[in-house]
């Protein structure tokens, strides 16, 4: 090389090391921006979400009046179950704040406590008989707004047509405030409670007893038959052979099918052909069966291949068959990356939204589903359907419904490292 | 006899036929003084096989035919008058008999009355005979079975052989699936087409679906034009993979060549968590968060920005497939031979000068497959654009305005409660047609260069 | 049993380099010479010098480091993580791993050439042409053209490929790419040539092709080789290094390294008592 080459390279390398410098931050900016998604995500949602978990409740001076409840000195159990406590409420409510006047404010007035506080009056009473006729200095649910308002959600510098809760209504908040009758506590009726139209009143327990339902289903369909295909195709499918190969691009192919699709095929061929009812865990599961599959498949193809074959030449020499071979010796060494593949393919399950709006899972349930064929709905299409509702303390609940299914999923995956990491076997 | 004690009672039919099968297998060896030729238990799986699964399957397909024999049934039954209405009023009538049925009401209308003791007539009926079948079949099959049991029979042979089907009927689950899918779409969409000229679907501009059902179905081709549709999904797709293929693209190559190896292993799972954040989380985000933040930041850049615009969605979704570009696209770098890079370092190339010039054209087939993957990804991603893209069919290419998409669409006339057969249901299977075979395209065509590529540095 | 622990051919004590490792006029010289590849010390204290415009072999049993050796005179090393040399290797007496020293331009001057031919995925032209686009070295598209046809001619290879110029330089047959890379490392007029068991994967005719373009070479270029064969050493190198378990054992001309060794184990395997 002559003095003359070495100096043309010479001149042009600080700008090529500066090139090399942009990409280089090209690179890392890249994987910032999707950190910082990432991060905004998540902390966006803790932050919206994080004041669902505390519950708004309010102390009333309940005055249980035999005769506001009509009820006789000789009552039924049923009479008792039927009385009125509604009115019982609004009295006590009336009692507290002698001043109102107005058909409005009146109303207003009942909306400071929740619509729960009926049935709750109602199962205190029938559980102690012996408080009628005395006064009980009991704790309600607060209705929403009071709630969004205690978590600082209604600003009081706002003129008064753009508040939720009006000038009158902050005077007894107000008043409340001082006596110390409202107090923030756990929500858990957040965790026990089943949907309601009532923010403060909806839960997510039939959205989980729904979720769980719909995975076991699942996981009792998909696991056998996914792992199943995966020993067929990785140990004793024939090579070269037409069906074994439409079978393999079959899996890839359903693999990257949108999921929507797996939905209109629950609708017409479960619902549609078979009679299986909608919105019921067992259709979800059996459409989300069919889309978990290609992952259990793929994932567990790759765990029995990571098993060497001197392990399965050991075998057959020894006298074998290739079916005692594959389920003696194979299946065993390939388990924990089939179950880490399963718990992948379940967690994506549980995710999982947009078939089960196909196949009706979408309809308001406030019941507790019993088994799989009673009307549920899951947690993702519960946080669909919450989305959708226009009250502030939805998105808020929305937010904490995320939080939850978002924490199981975090929990299924770290189980499936800790499962590969276990496990992992060097060969 | 409801159905959980039938399959209850078959397992213990299941048990009872291995124990019995074990037994009988070790008694005839000791009677006759011949060696077995499998082990007791091959001689017990078989029993216990032939003792429940086939009476399973007549379960399983009597449950599944049932309600079809049934409603057809009571149809012949009914009066000239009702047998005469449409498939959806009689689907309504039929629905209406089963509700109640299940209920403690009384009945007023006579024809009604009578359609539902015979509705509950007919059920238990089905009930007491598929009972009656399906243990007949259990005992009938394990006798049998029993009968043949000798222990020069290859017992074990016979057992791997059924496993072996076993396992080949599970893996043509696949193909069923597929097949499924192929029919549910297809039949659904060739009704559709009977209505609704194909090309005017697929080239009209003007899609109100609304407008079918009061015009009593017939008008409806005017408003069936899905090119709106497809506009908007390839408009927020194409959003999409603007944002996800070069910041995907860029992470693979950052993590894979320039990273040290605890930054890579932090970095990598942390760009996974982005692909096992359910769609419906990105929904809500897009939809509270990211397209009033942009609404805003337009407005401050004086553009007039509607709130669910194609850019929100189309953005957030983009966010959603960069780890697919980028896990797709490490595999493909990680595959391209260590020899060919260091040809280029020999010769005195930098590192991205390698990058650019060698390692991503050998790689090349590799990201394209991988990108064609995350498009179709995009075109069926739904929860995403349901949640914060527009419901209005706007043929626009303006990322700043509200469109719509086909999943959108298809969720919309789907959710809420419509008759099986209205255009409207039917319009949405013919999307979903559309949308099967546009992905189905992508997919084969990914799946095969991939395969290629696979090959050359094999 | 085997007690392979106990093996009298090559269990030899090695001192220090016997012959004749330094020489004048030298191109690389390298003193006190350590690699590691994480803990594990793959060459102790390497000490030769590699002369201009000459062939020097380097040759030795599988693992013996001369591979390592040869990647730390381009700095190639560089790129395996956990691998760090000490000891001072020098190109015409600058230090090549000094921390101005730029591993790019280094690597422009002294080129090489691989185990396996490894062509770009690009055409022919574009291989031979790729050094010279990074480094800006033509300035027009005809002194480019005038340098790719150069370069083939010089590695041989013009003819065969004269009319194929634009096709992939991946569809050429294993000696042709072998040459292409030699064409694409001399394309940028290094002035020395690491070749590292070039032949090793070609065929007899494909490797007396590219030995005879070696000597070729050399007459302009100063060129080490690593060879498993001893036979292409004695036919190509002026000198030859024996290398034995990351030491390096015997330093001297090709003929008195191969009639008449001055070490026990150069001569032991030279003799193929093991190998």
């Amino acid at each position: 090389m002559n003095k003359n080459t070495t100096e043309i390279i010479k001149l042009k390398l600080a700008k090529r090391y500066a090139k090399e410098k942009r990409f280089k931050l090209y690179g890392i900016s890249a994987i910032a921006v999707s950190i910082a998604f990432l991060l905004s995500l998540l902390i966006n949602i803790s932050v919206t979400g994080l004041p669902a978990f505390q519950q708004t409740y309010i102390n009333i001076e309940v005055d249980i009046d035999s005769k506001l409840l009509k009820l006789d000195s000789q009552y039924s159990e049923q009479e008792l179950f039927r009385a009125n406590y509604s009115k019982v409420v609004k009295q006590s409510l009336k009692a507290m704040f002698p001043g109102v006047k107005g058909r409005k404010q009146k109303r207003a007035l009942r909306q400071l406590v929740s619509k729960s506080a009926i049935y709750q009056l109602r199962d205190f009473v029938i559980d102690n008989p012996s408080v009628i006729d005395t006064k009980q200095s009991l704790w309600f649910l607060a209705r929403d707004d009071v709630d969004v308002f205690m978590k600082g959600g209604i600003d009081r510098s706002l003129p008064e047509s753009d508040r939720r809760l009006k000038d009158f209504q902050l005077v007894w908040v107000d008043k409340l405030l001082s006596e110390n009758r409202l107090e923030k506590r756990f929500n858990v009726s957040f965790f026990t409670e089943d949907d309601s139209r009532e923010p403060e009143q909806a839960g997510i327990k039939g959205a989980m007893i729904g979720s769980l339902l719909t995975m076991l289903v699942t996981m009792l369909l998909s696991f056998p038959i996914g792992v199943s295909t995966a020993i067929y195709l990785e140990e004793f499918a024939p090579k070269n052979n037409k069906w074994v190969d439409l079978i393999e691009i079959n899996i890839n192919n359903l693999a990257a099918v949108p999921s929507i699709v797996f939905g209109l095929l629950g609708l017409a061929v479960f619902i549609g052909l078979f009679g299986v009812p909608r919105s019921v865990p067992l259709i979800g599961g059996l459409v989300l069966t069919l889309m978990t599959l290609p992952t259990i498949i793929i994932t567990s193809r790759a765990a029995l291949k990571a098993v060497p074959p001197s392990i399965r030449e050991a075998a057959l020499a020894l006298g074998a068959s290739r079916v005692q071979t594959t389920f003696h010796h194979v299946v065993p060494a390939a388990m924990p990356g089939i179950l880490t593949g399963t718990i992948i393919g379940m967690a994506q399950a549980l995710g999982e939204t947009a078939p089960l709006l196909m196949i009706g899972m979408v309809a308001f349930i406030a019941d507790v589903p019993q088994g799989i064929t009673d009307p549920s709905t899951v947690l993702p299409v519960q946080i669909y359907l919450w989305s959708d509702s226009p009250e502030r303390a939805f998105t808020e609940r929305t937010s904490a419904a995320i939080m939850v299914l978002l924490g199981f999923l975090i929990v299924m995956n770290f189980l499936a490292v800790i499962m590969r990491k276990k496990f992992e076997k060097k060969w | 006899m409801n159905f959980g004690v039938i399959i209850t009672a078959l397992l213990v039919l299941l048990l009872l036929g291995y124990f019995i099968g074990r037994k009988r297998s070790v008694t005839l060896s000791k009677e006759r003084s011949q060696k077995l030729h499998s082990l007791p238990q091959y001689y017990g799986y078989l029993i216990a096989f032939w003792s429940s699964v086939p009476a399973l399957f007549i379960l399983l397909f009597w449950a599944a035919l049932e309600s079809s024999f049934i409603t057809s049934a009571i149809v012949t039954q009914l009066p000239m008058h009702l047998q005469q209405l449409s498939v959806d009023e009689i689907g309504l009538f039929i629905n209406e008999i089963i509700n109640l049925s299940n209920s403690a009401l009384i009945v007023e209308d006579e024809v009604k009355r009578q359609a539902v003791s015979r509705y509950n007539e007919l059920i238990e009926f089905s009930a007491s005979i598929k009972s009656a079948v399906v243990f007949i079949l259990a005992f009938v099959s394990m006798f049998v079975a029993l009968s043949f049991i000798k222990p020069e029979m290859k017992a074990r042979n016979l057992v791997e052989r059924l496993i072996r089907w076993a396992m080949i009927g599970c893996a043509s689950i696949a193909v069923l699936t597929t097949i499924g899918i192929i029919f549910s779409v297809i039949f659904e969409s060739i009704i559709f087409f009977k209505t609704v000229n194909v090309f005017d679907f697929l080239f009209g501009t003007h899609w109100s679906p609304q407008e079918a059902i009061r015009e009593d179905q017939i008008g409806g081709s005017g408003s069936f034009g899905a090119l709106p549709l497809f506009v908007g999904t390839l408009l927020i797709s194409f959003i999409a993979l603007v944002i996800a293929v070069p910041l995907g693209l860029m992470s693979a190559i950052y993590l894979s060549e320039y990273s040290s190896p605890g930054f890579r292993s932090f970095a990598k799972p942390v760009l996974e968590m982005l692909a096992g954040i359910p769609t419906v989380v990105y929904g809500f985000f897009a939809a509270l968060t990211v397209a009033p933040f942009i609404r805003d930041l337009g407005e401050s850049l004086n553009l007039s920005l509607s709130s669910e615009s194609a850019l929100a969605a189309g953005i957030v979704m983009g966010v959603m497939i960069i780890p697919f570009v980028s896990s797709l696209s490490d595999d493909v770098i990680s595959a391209v031979p260590q020899s060919m890079c260091d040809g280029s370092y020999a010769m005195g190339a930098t590192k991205s000068e390698t990058i650019k010039q060698v390692i991503i054209p050998a790689a090349l087939p590799g990201i394209v497959s991988g990108v064609l993957l995350a498009a179709s990804r995009a075109i069926g991603e739904t929860m995403i654009v349901v949640m914060a893209a527009g419901l209005s069919a706007n043929l626009t290419f303006n990322p700043l305005e509200a469109v719509t998409t086909v999943t959108v669409q298809m969720v919309t006339l789907l959710t809420g409660d419509q008759e099986f057969d209205s255009a409207k249901t039917l319009a949405a299977f013919a999307l979903g047609l559309g949308l099967f075979l546009t992905t189905l395209v992508l997919n084969i065509i990914s799946l095969y260069v991939v395969r290629k590529y696979r090959e050359q540095y094999e | 049993m085997i007690d392979i622990e106990k093996r009298e051919e090559f269990d030899i004590e090695i001192d220090k380099t016997v012959g004749k490792p330094f020489i004048d006029d030298a191109k690389f010289s390298t003193r006190n010479v350590d690699v590691f590849y994480d803990d594990k010390q793959a060459i102790f204290d390497a000490n030769i010098d590699i002369g201009k415009n000459q062939i020097i072999a380097m040759i030795g049993p599988s693992g013996c480091g001369k591979s390592t050796f040869l990647r730390c005179l381009n700095r190639m090393n560089d790129t395996i993580q956990g691998c760090h040399i000490s000891g001072d290797i020098k190109l015409d007496n600058e230090d090549i791993y000094h921390k101005h020293q730029d591993p790019v331009l280094l690597r422009a001057r002294v080129g090489m050439v691989f185990q396996k031919p490894n062509p770009f995925p690009k055409s022919i032209y574009d291989n031979v042409a790729y050094g010279a686009k990074l480094h800006g070295l033509a300035s027009n598209k005809i002194e480019l053209d005038e340098l790719v046809e150069k370069s083939l001619i010089r590695a041989g290879l013009f003819k065969e490929v004269k009319d194929s110029l634009h096709k992939p330089g991946t569809g050429l047959s294993g000696g042709q790419q072998q040459r292409l890379c030699i064409a694409r490392t001399i394309a940028i007029d290094p002035e020395v040539i690491l070749m590292d068991e070039p032949t090793s994967a070609l065929d007899p005719i494909a490797t007396a092709v590219i030995e005879e373009l070696m000597i070729d070479l050399s007459k302009k270029y100063t060129i080490a080789i690593v060879t498993h064969s001893m036979q292409q050493a004695a036919r190509v190198s002026q000198r030859t290094a024996y290398f034995h378990m990351g030491h390096l054992v015997e330093v001297n001309d090709t003929n008195t390294v191969f009639t008449n060794p001055e070490h026990q184990l150069t001569e032991n395997y030279i003799t193929g008592r093991f190998g």
